[in-house]
């Protein structure tokens, strides 16, 4: 082609007008903490095992699940997921059903019997004592460190308080029974009916290197009650374990629970099962200040127990309990009105909260117990050297969650000390906040909800009450995550660049800048739907 | 237990792509073998929507013609940004001739290339709202009355943004440009004057006119996808940002061209001689104000004492807008 | 094969042995006859292979011809005055792509007041565009330039404006010889865009360019235009060679040799003015006329060589420049440079006014005595213009000099006397 001066050009040829030298700020891609990880008391990274299963990578999800919790069928059913809480999608329309599809995950891997092989060994032994989710969570990740572990058990079942204080229809056994025998099958040595008295002695006797101590707190805090006797006055920790061993309850009749937590609610709903005639939860403060998760109270109430807030039980008579009313003081605190009333009652039981016994460190150097709870430091380490302590008897929340993440850091400190280093914490990345994302992208999804069996069926029986997702659900669920501050390859920034700035690097690889071209007009970060471009000013 | 039937695929169809849908149902833009058939190293201002406009439409006219493609572009910021000798952006044969004959010369290409027995190659004209509505208005109706084979693109961005950010027909009510000041009785442009050209397009009854914002790629991909599926006089008018003659930040630019969308300001919708056949319905429904407060050429009517009557006709400009498309299905 | 056939039939018919593949057409008179004939081939299958395309104005006539020749066809458009004025900037947009369009103008004077007849103001409005302009003197010149137009412009790359003047060759009926296809096609081979819009070889064509090369691209259109000078004599060399006839030159020299007085002039006019030079040499004057057929380009050195020997020359020219006086004739001037001979001016047939051969021996008898004024007005009714003057400088008047002018004559006009 004979082309005219000048007038006509060849294509291409503007490749040569760097415009990145019109810049004053450049995106930058990062990787933001999402407000779920940031929340999950587990540390797991919740956002990258939902995107593996969006792609329906359900194994992949799993095993994501595995490098931080042993536990998904567990978790999945007992966690009080407050990651949903987090959740930056409950703005939009609804959080994403995070639990379920951890739920659904765990029980994929059960179903299909996947496993995890433990690490190549190093030689050293640990000593674990408890087999809490403290304490399994704990010997399962130095088990995938290499290391041999022993699990010292007092009960005849491991599992500690998630077998013995949460009931079958919250937590269908066979389900535990599977996850825990998936980390004896890693070569973790449980003994049970195996109580360890002293500490010391133990860890000299079966020459342990280091030891994690999470042995729980089992005993049901008492309170003196004047009481004529003629009402049986019971320890819900002992009931629920009763109920475990299935032995007989005495939970008939008009069952009064006293408390607010979880526990008071474990107990007053496995009394309706159980064919009692009334049970009424008291509680000295206002529903709201209920320490119980919510859909327990709400489950609870679907299934007829009743509440009785702003209450305190003053004594315990024949037939019959005294109610003292209180009333809300100026500060908000519950102050006794001495107005008292005589209800009707055939047992009370107590679910004040539990205490610890910590008998077998007693002598233990260095090791401090104040208030009855192990004083650590914020990697877990107790004052004497090679012992770390976790879950109910060091404060912290109690729960199973918090309780399998105190293992998993414990595990991580207790092997980097083994091999003589010290574990550095990466850099905690910013949080990726509501305000950095653009939601518009994401679909209108309202969250599937979870099968609940119908409240008669539930009531009469201990069967799981709140379903699995089937996998379209989980998969649909896990697709409403908005992976907040973490690329998920939805090509924004690369479709919306007016000049052509970004490059593609194909599935899985993610995008790069092409700075001789960005001009920084910032519109890739303005449409990132998760916010993961950050704005940074150029050094001009 | 109920199941349900899943279809949701994080992002739907609102993100350029999506990793969760099969390849063949993404976005042009999302694919790493794109034809950017406007170049980097074009001079376009930072934020340009008319650059992503144009890339968004040529790309998609590429794909769904296997690059048998000729682009006719008028006179304007487009045509300066891009080929300012000696570098041009264009990856397609492409002619700039003038301001305001776009259309006729689009016509003149496809009469070649049907006197010559390539009707595969197909070919577009593209122009601002200035080169469309104002100056190349008769070519353009000329080309359409005769329907001759051509998809004329206009890039609106309510004004004569390359000589400066002067008034066009395009120019919205009440905004101000170099040449209607934010000043006297009726600040900023006038009421009641100004021409919806696709409205004008439909009337001349010609095989397809649709109105996109550079905000929805997918609905803008699948009207130059139709568009290009016809033969005759095809007319695609869409809303382009311009950060600079609207004074709003580079960011801004799929911001605004959502917020006009989603306030009933400009409705999306395509016609077939002449009758409407598909129209978007607002998905989040926002008052005007919305979309003014983020562009300083409405400055005027907003701040310590806003000009709440003024506000009020433009919320009833979007209203009618709304009821005359239907763009928010039954309740409308 | 001879035929007797409207001026404008035999260029349509012309047009049509060239094979065009893209027609795009706007009415104005006197150039319709054009196009109506050659949509009526188009529409009857006469004339295949082509696009006949009615535009809504002649800015889109250029501007569908300019998308049709950048994509390869070969394309061809005709205009008249207003029409051409209209079309201006795609007339020089077309000149700058280097479009080998071809177009008539039937040359037409230009309004207000609106007047449809013959001059060459319009033509000669378009003179630095950048186009080729022909000037025809006869139907068989006007049809025969059309063939050699498309020969020259697709060469070149360059459009060519065929001249022919407006009812006195287009609406004349008159014997002409058409060429056979077999000729036409020996003589015009099939266009080869020099360069074109293509998705085999994408390029961008009209670039925005500033100072840095603007300079340099005009040149290079000046360039093309002196290689168009070279290439024209070559051309209708050829042309003679096939068809058998002289058409298309530069010049038409007509009884120069020793001519002491030498007209100048372009168009049908040169046929009534050869016929008064053969009566003046009938009667011993010494007197001969050169027609220019190449307007632009300008064949300065021809001119130069035809008149060096003369004692005077009159440029007699049917157009006008307002405040200044001829414009070939100024263009003569230069190709007179250095040259002592007398040069008069004469502005004669604006808006039709016939030119008779009675004014014209008037005018050369005056010229042969030195007795011209510098520019003269042919046949001017100097009562009128004299008592319009004479009234302007006593009374300032607004309104139409049209009207006054009417009112002066006599004619009732719309706002009275």
């Amino acid at each position: 082609m004979d082309k005219l001066f000048a007038i006509t050009l060849d294509v291409g040829s503007s490749l040569a007008n760097k415009t990145g030298t019109w810049r004053t700020y450049r995106p930058v891609y990062v990787d933001r903490l999402p407000p779920c990880n940031n929340q999950c008391p587990a540390g797991e990274n919740i956002q990258a095992w939902l995107y593996l299963a969006e792609e329906g990578r359900y194994e992949d999800a799993w095993r994501k699940i595995m490098e931080e919790n042993p536990f998904p069928a567990i978790m999945g059913r007992v966690c009080y997921h407050t990651c949903e809480s987090a959740c930056n999608r409950g703005a939009l329309d609804e959080a994403v059903g995070i639990n379920g599809v951890e739920r659904f995950l765990g029980d994929q891997a059960i179903k299909h019997e996947w496993r995890i092989e433990p690490g190549s060994p190093t030689g050293r032994r640990v000593l674990v004592v408890g087999a809490g989710p403290a304490g399994l969570s704990c010997a399962y990740h130095l088990a995938r460190l290499g290391h041999a572990v022993t699990v010292l058990e007092g009960a005849d079942k491991a599992g500690g308080m998630v077998r013995y204080s949460i009931p079958k229809y919250r937590m269908p056994r066979e389900k535990l029974n599977q996850e825990i025998k998936r980390i004896a099958d890693m070569g973790v040595e449980i003994r049970l009916s195996s109580p360890v008295s002293d500490l010391a002695a133990e860890m000299k006797k079966g020459r342990y290197d280091a030891a994690f101590v999470a042995v729980g707190a089992q005993l049901g805090r008492h309170l003196p009650l004047p009481s004529s006797g003629g009402v049986a006055v019971l320890d819900a920790v002992q009931i629920l374990r009763d109920l475990e061993h299935e032995e007989a309850v005495p939970l008939r009749g008009r069952v009064i629970v006293y408390g607010g937590g979880n526990t008071a609610f474990d107990v007053a709903r496995s009394a309706v099962r159980l064919g009692a005639l009334e049970s009424l939860v008291v509680y000295r403060r206002t529903r709201e200040k209920m320490p119980a998760h919510r859909s327990e109270i709400r489950e609870a109430l679907e299934e007829g127990v009743t509440l009785r807030c702003l209450s305190t039980i003053t004594e315990v008579g024949t037939g019959a309990v005294t109610i003292e009313r209180m009333e809300l003081d100026a500060k908000g605190r519950s102050q006794p009105t001495g107005e008292r009333e005589m209800i009707p009652a055939t047992t009370v039981v107590l679910a004040l909260g539990q205490d610890t016994d910590l008998g077998l460190l007693t002598g233990v150097p260095g090791l401090r117990v104040e208030n009855g709870l192990v004083q650590v430091d914020r990697n877990l380490a107790t004052g004497a050297t090679g012992i770390w302590a976790g879950g109910d008897i060091v404060p912290a929340d109690r729960n199973a969650t918090v309780a399998i993440g105190h293992g998993k850091k414990a595990a991580r400190q207790i092997d980097a000390w083994l091999r003589g280093e010290v574990l550095r914490r990466p850099a905690k990345p910013e949080l990726a906040s509501a305000d950095m994302m653009n939601t518009w992208y994401y679909s209108d999804a309202p969250r599937a909800i979870r099968p609940i069996l119908e409240a008669v069926r539930r009531t009469s029986g201990f069967a799981e009450v709140v379903g699995d997702y089937d996998e379209g659900t989980a998969l649909y669920e896990a697709r409403r995550c908005m992976s907040c501050g973490n690329c998920f390859e939805c090509d924004n920034c690369y479709g919306v660049c007016p000049d052509n700035a970004v490059i593609k690097l194909g599935p899985g690889e993610r995008f790069e800048f092409n700075y001789d071209y960005c001009k920084g007009c910032g519109v890739c970060i303005s449409e990132c739907p998760c916010g993961a471009i950050r704005r940074v000013p150029e050094a001009i | 237990m109920e199941t349900q039937i899943i279809k949701f695929y994080q992002t739907g169809s609102f993100a350029v792509g999506n990793r969760l849908l099969d390849e063949s149902q993404r976005s042009v833009q999302a694919n790493m073998r794109r034809s950017n058939s406007l170049n980097s190293g074009h001079r376009a201002c930072q934020g340009c929507g008319e650059a992503l406009g144009a890339r968004y439409a040529i790309d998609a006219a590429m794909q769904a013609t296997s690059n048998q493609l000729i682009a006719v572009n008028a006179t304007g910021c487009l045509e300066v940004f891009s080929t300012p000798y000696p570098e041009t952006s264009w990856q397609l044969p492409w002619i700039h001739s003038l301001f305001g004959n776009a259309a006729a010369v689009a016509t003149g290409v496809a009469a070649a290339m049907r006197v010559k027995g390539r009707q595969d190659v197909r070919v577009i004209a593209q122009g601002g709202d200035g080169g469309t509505t104002d100056i190349g208005f008769g070519c353009l109706s000329g080309m359409f009355e005769r329907n001759d084979d051509v998809l004329y693109i206009c890039y609106d961005n309510e004004g004569y943004m390359n000589t400066g950010v002067q008034r066009s027909s395009a120019t919205p009510p009440a905004a101000r440009t170099s040449t209607t000041a934010a000043i006297g009785e009726e600040p900023g442009n006038g009421f009641g004057q100004g021409k919806f050209v696709p409205a004008i397009a439909m009337a001349h009854e010609i095989p397809y006119v649709a109105t996109a914002s550079v905000a929805y790629l997918r609905d803008l991909e699948a009207k130059v996808h139709r568009a290009m599926s016809l033969r005759g006089a095809r007319y695609l008018h869409i809303f382009v940002p311009c950060p600079l003659g609207w004074g709003a930040a580079s960011e801004d630019t799929i911001r605004l061209a959502r917020l006009v969308v989603e306030t009933g300001l400009f409705p999306l919708f395509e016609a077939e001689h002449g009758e409407v056949t598909g129209r978007y319905q607002i998905r989040h429904r926002v008052p005007v104000e919305e979309y003014l407060r983020l562009q300083k050429r409405y400055s005027h009517l907003l701040g310590k004492r806003p000009a709440v009557a003024t506000i009020a006709r433009i919320q009833a400009m979007a209203e009618r807008n709304i009821r005359r498309y239907g763009l928010l299905g039954e309740e409308a | 094969m001879l035929k007797q056939i409207e001026g404008s039939h035999a260029v349509a018919e012309a047009v049509s042995l060239c094979r065009p593949e893209v027609i795009c057409a706007y009415p104005i008179s006197p150039q319709t006859h054009i196009v109506e004939a050659l949509g009526e081939m188009v529409k009857s299958g006469e004339l295949d292979r082509c696009e006949f395309i009615n535009v809504e104005s002649e800015f889109a006539a250029m501007s569908v011809a300019i998308g049709a020749s950048a994509a390869g066809a070969r394309t061809y458009t005709a205009t008249a005055s207003q029409g051409l004025l209209f079309m201006a900037e795609a007339v020089y947009n077309a000149a700058g792509l280097g479009l080998p369009i071809v177009m008539t103008d039937a040359n037409r004077a230009i309004g207000a007041p609106i007047n449809i007849w013959n001059d060459h103001s319009d033509a000669l409005s378009m003179r630095d565009s950048g186009w080729i302009q022909l000037f025809a003197e006869t139907n068989q010149e006007a049809l025969d330039l059309h063939i050699l137009a498309f020969r020259l412009a697709e060469e070149l790359s360059l459009p060519v404006m065929v001249c022919m003047d407006g009812f006195i060759l287009t609406h004349a009926y008159e014997r002409v010889d058409m060429p056979t296809q077999q000729q036409v096609d020996r003589f015009l081979p099939p266009y080869e865009p020099r360069q074109v819009l293509d998705p085999r070889e994408p390029v961008s064509i009209g670039a925005m360019v500033g100072p840095e090369a603007f300079s340099e691209v005009r040149y290079l259109a000046h360039a093309k235009q002196l290689q168009a000078l070279e290439r024209i004599p070559v051309l209708a060399g050829e042309f003679s060679t096939i068809f058998g006839r002289e058409s298309g030159r530069l010049v038409h020299r007509y009884r120069t040799e020793d001519a002491e007085t030498v007209v100048i002039a372009m168009g049908s006019v040169m046929g009534t003015i050869k016929d008064v030079v053969d009566e003046m040499r009938a009667s011993g004057v010494s007197i001969g006329a050169l027609g220019i057929c190449s307007y632009r380009p300008a064949p300065l050195a021809v001119i130069r060589e035809t008149v060096k020997g003369a004692r005077r020359v009159v440029v007699l020219e049917k157009s006008l420049a307002v405040g200044l006086g001829g414009i070939l004739a100024t263009d003569v001037r230069m190709a007179l440079s250095g040259l002592h001979l007398h040069g008069y001016t004469v502005i004669a047939g604006l808006g039709g006014r016939p030119i008779l051969k009675s004014s014209l021996h008037a005018l050369f008898e005056r010229a042969g005595r030195d007795e011209l004024e510098h520019v003269t007005f042919l046949d001017l009714n100097w009562d009128v213009v004299n008592r319009v003057l004479e009234r302007e400088r006593t009374t300032r008047r607004s309104g139409s000099i049209a009207e006054n002018v009417l009112r002066d004559v006599g004619v009732p006009t719309a706002s009275g006397v």
